[in-house]
């Protein structure tokens, strides 16, 4: 992943929770502000920001008013300067939606975490789900890009937060981070490496004179320079649609320089975003597409199915938006049938299906129970195929 | 070019498209005027001003002053400032809002960014109505005015934003009008040096969406008004019950010295390191 060497890195192992090893990965990403709001089940994460941040170098950890609030608070601290974050679940996610769509405008990096619980609505705050990935993508409104991550297990846990900090600040842009109650509450040993181990990416600052500085110029990246308030650069930031000084505008060339560039950025670096993992893959007939807890059960389903001498893969999604089509493509070799396991009504599914059904029959295996999808579940799925 | 006009000129952004968006009439250009009177009269420096506006046309001050300015959401400029602030305790935040942003949609925000004491100076443009979106009834709107939404008459009671604060506990909490601007730039001032957070209630005249549905015959009428009925807190207390009915007082009515949210927090801080050391 993001480690620097290939050998066995420097650091310690940890019996943790999904939720102990997000707040540890942010740590190591750098994240200095935390703003939030208690909501289960990721309220783990607040309580340890709330006891660290404010022991460490300029750590600022607020509890706020509510989870608009919280988002906003984040904002402010990223425009500051800070690495800031904050954690949810679904009703809070809800919420934060207005400000999600703030941060995708004015370029604002920040991470969201939302560990999903069973919805809509208050739903079932103690039990798994995965309804909330579309609203990850769609959620605030308006047409825009965002990156959305997953993690299957309490490692990719500690990684994929440090990999949303990175992708954040590298691609100014808000990261939404998706775990579901499973992940965020198994406890299990996990290694963490010392934070030099890790390449840890900081925004870009700008280089020339104030006075040269426009805050949304167009550049090779398609990522202007970033400075902290209060650094000499003085600029506007607006959540209405701007020109390169930032200043409102209603001119189609502009509005349309800074939409696409708004996408380009993002859509340039896929290889970068996409992060797919494999297992069993080469051979398969039938492959498996999942993400969060329900790619763990499919790992097992996968090796069952392999005893079984049905040849089964998997492929584990940890980025699920912009949705990796072309690792996923490449992925799918010989396969006759794919699976798609989640608990939702198929909500990736769709996404396979739009990118794979020409050259192979996708089908969704749901489930709404509260409950997770087990191994066996899978297994016999594969072997339905 | 008066000295006024010309300390003006200084803290304006001339790479910003002017006109401004302001109806001739307007409280707001006042507001601004005295706002920065009140950072050249402290000396702050323009790199350690964050303005953070909501939206409305009070929000788009931000967009005409040479600080670090960010245009927010909807009532959730207190937000952004907060983060900021705490972020960065070095910077004056001052939050530009108007009535029905800080106290419709954004008054949760208010009110808890007053408990905080949290060292930010919040400016609350009140013009008893939204203007931008076209005239409609805010929590400001006086009993029995008319808005678009409230065509047969405001039922509801005006938010008194003074009260508000003071009960919310903020450090400092005045109220004055577009047509007493030196008392007004004093309280912009007073807010702006004094720890801890500072509620300015400001009263702001607007023709085009609340003058006009509601007999003043032009925005000239409406400064009369100010005149003659935004009346010092000093000659209001001596009122009668009947002679305080529809005047406003104006003046201070908080002046608290508690230590901000940043201020506390940094000690707090420094206790931590403190014991982790020893
Ligand atoms: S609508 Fe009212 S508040 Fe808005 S600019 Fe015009 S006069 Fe001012």
């Amino acid at each position: 992943m993001s480690r620097t060497s290939a050998k066995r890195p420097k650091g310690r192992e940890m019996f943790a929770l999904g939720n102990e090893a997000v707040a540890e990965g942010a740590l190591i990403a750098g994240c200095t502000f935390y703003g939030g709001y208690p909501i289960t089940p990721s309220s783990e994460i607040m309580e340890i920001m709330a006891r660290e941040l404010p022991r460490r170098e300029s750590g600022v950890f607020l509890q706020m008013e509510d989870e608009i609030a919280s988002l906003g608070a984040v904002i402010g601290a990223s425009l500051a300067g800070r690495k800031a974050m904050t954690a949810t679940s679904g009703p809070g996610f809800s919420l934060m939606q207005e400000h999600i769509g703030y941060a995708c405008m004015a370029e604002t990096p920040l991470v969201v975490v939302d560990v999903m619980r069973g919805g809509p609505s208050t739903g079932l705050p103690t039990s798994p789900a995965q309804g909330d990935v579309q609203q990850a993508r769609w959620g605030t409104h308006g047409d825009h890009p965002i990156i959305v991550l997953s993690a299957s297990n309490v490692q990719e846990c500690l990684e994929m937060t440090v990999t949303s900090f990175n992708m954040a600040e590298k691609y100014r842009t808000p990261v939404i981070l998706l775990l579901d109650e499973i992940t965020a509450h198994t406890r299990e040993k996990i290694f963490v490496p010392e934070p030099d181990e890790f390449a840890i990416f900081n925004r870009t600052v700008p280089a020339m004179p104030p006075e040269w500085y426009k805050p949304f110029e167009e550049t090779v990246r398609g990522v202007p320079p970033m400075p902290p308030l209060g650094s000499g650069y003085r600029f506007h930031t607006t959540g209405l649609t701007h020109d390169v000084n930032g200043f409102p505008t209603q001119r189609p060339d502009e509005i349309e320089d800074l939409m696409l560039r708004l996408f380009r950025k993002i859509d340039q670096f896929y290889p970068d975003i996409q992060l797919v993992d494999d297992h069993q893959c080469e051979d398969a007939e039938i492959i498996v597409v999942a993400y969060g807890s329900v790619a763990r059960s499919a790992r097992l389903g996968v090796d069952m199915a392999r005893e079984s001498g049905v040849k089964a893969g998997l492929v584990s999604l940890r980025t699920l938006f912009p949705f990796p089509r072309n690792p996923l493509i490449q992925r799918l070799g010989a396969a006759r049938a794919v699976i798609v396991p989640e608990m939702n009504m198929g909500q990736i599914s769709r996404e396979v299906k739009r990118v794979a059904s020409n050259r192979v029959q996708v089908r969704a295996l749901n489930r709404i129970d509260g409950d997770i999808i087990t191994p066996t579940q899978i297994y016999k799925a594969i072997s339905q195929a | 070019m008066s000295h006024v006009t010309e300390i003006i000129h200084q803290y304006l952004r001339h790479n910003k498209k002017f006109p401004h968006v302001f109806c001739p009439g307007c409280g707001h250009g006042i507001v601004l005027g005295s706002l920065i009177r009140s950072v050249h009269e402290l000396g702050l420096p323009k790199d350690d001003v964050a303005v953070v506006a909501g939206i409305g046309c009070s929000g788009r001050i931000a967009a005409y002053v040479d600080f670090n300015t960010i245009h927010s959401t909807h009532g959730r400029a207190l937000t952004f400032a907060t983060g900021v602030k705490m972020s960065n305790p070095k910077l004056h935040v001052i939050c530009i809002m108007g009535d029905g942003d800080a106290t419709a949609i954004g008054g949760n925000h208010l009110i808890h960014a007053a408990r905080r004491n949290v060292s930010i100076t919040a400016l609350v443009l009140n013009n008893n109505i939204y203007g931008m979106t076209g005239g409609q009834c805010s929590p400001t709107t006086p009993e029995g005015a008319s808005a678009m939404t409230t065509p047969y008459g405001q039922l509801e009671k005006a938010f008194d934003m003074v009260e508000l604060g003071r009960a919310a506990g903020a450090n400092y909490v005045a109220r004055g009008s577009v047509f007493q601007a030196n008392m007004l730039e004093r309280f912009i001032r007073t807010a702006i040096e004094r720890p801890g957070f500072g509620l300015v209630e400001i009263l702001s005249p607007c023709y085009t969406q609340f003058g006009r549905k509601n007999h003043f015959k032009t925005p000239v009428d409406m400064y009369r008004w100010l005149k003659e009925n935004a009346v010092p807190r000093e000659s209001w207390e001596k009122m009668t019950e009947e002679k305080r009915r529809g005047r406003i007082p104006v003046g201070e009515f908080a002046i608290n010295d508690a230590p901000g949210l940043e201020q506390r927090y940094a000690e707090m801080a420094a206790r931590l390191k403190e014991e982790a050391e020893r």
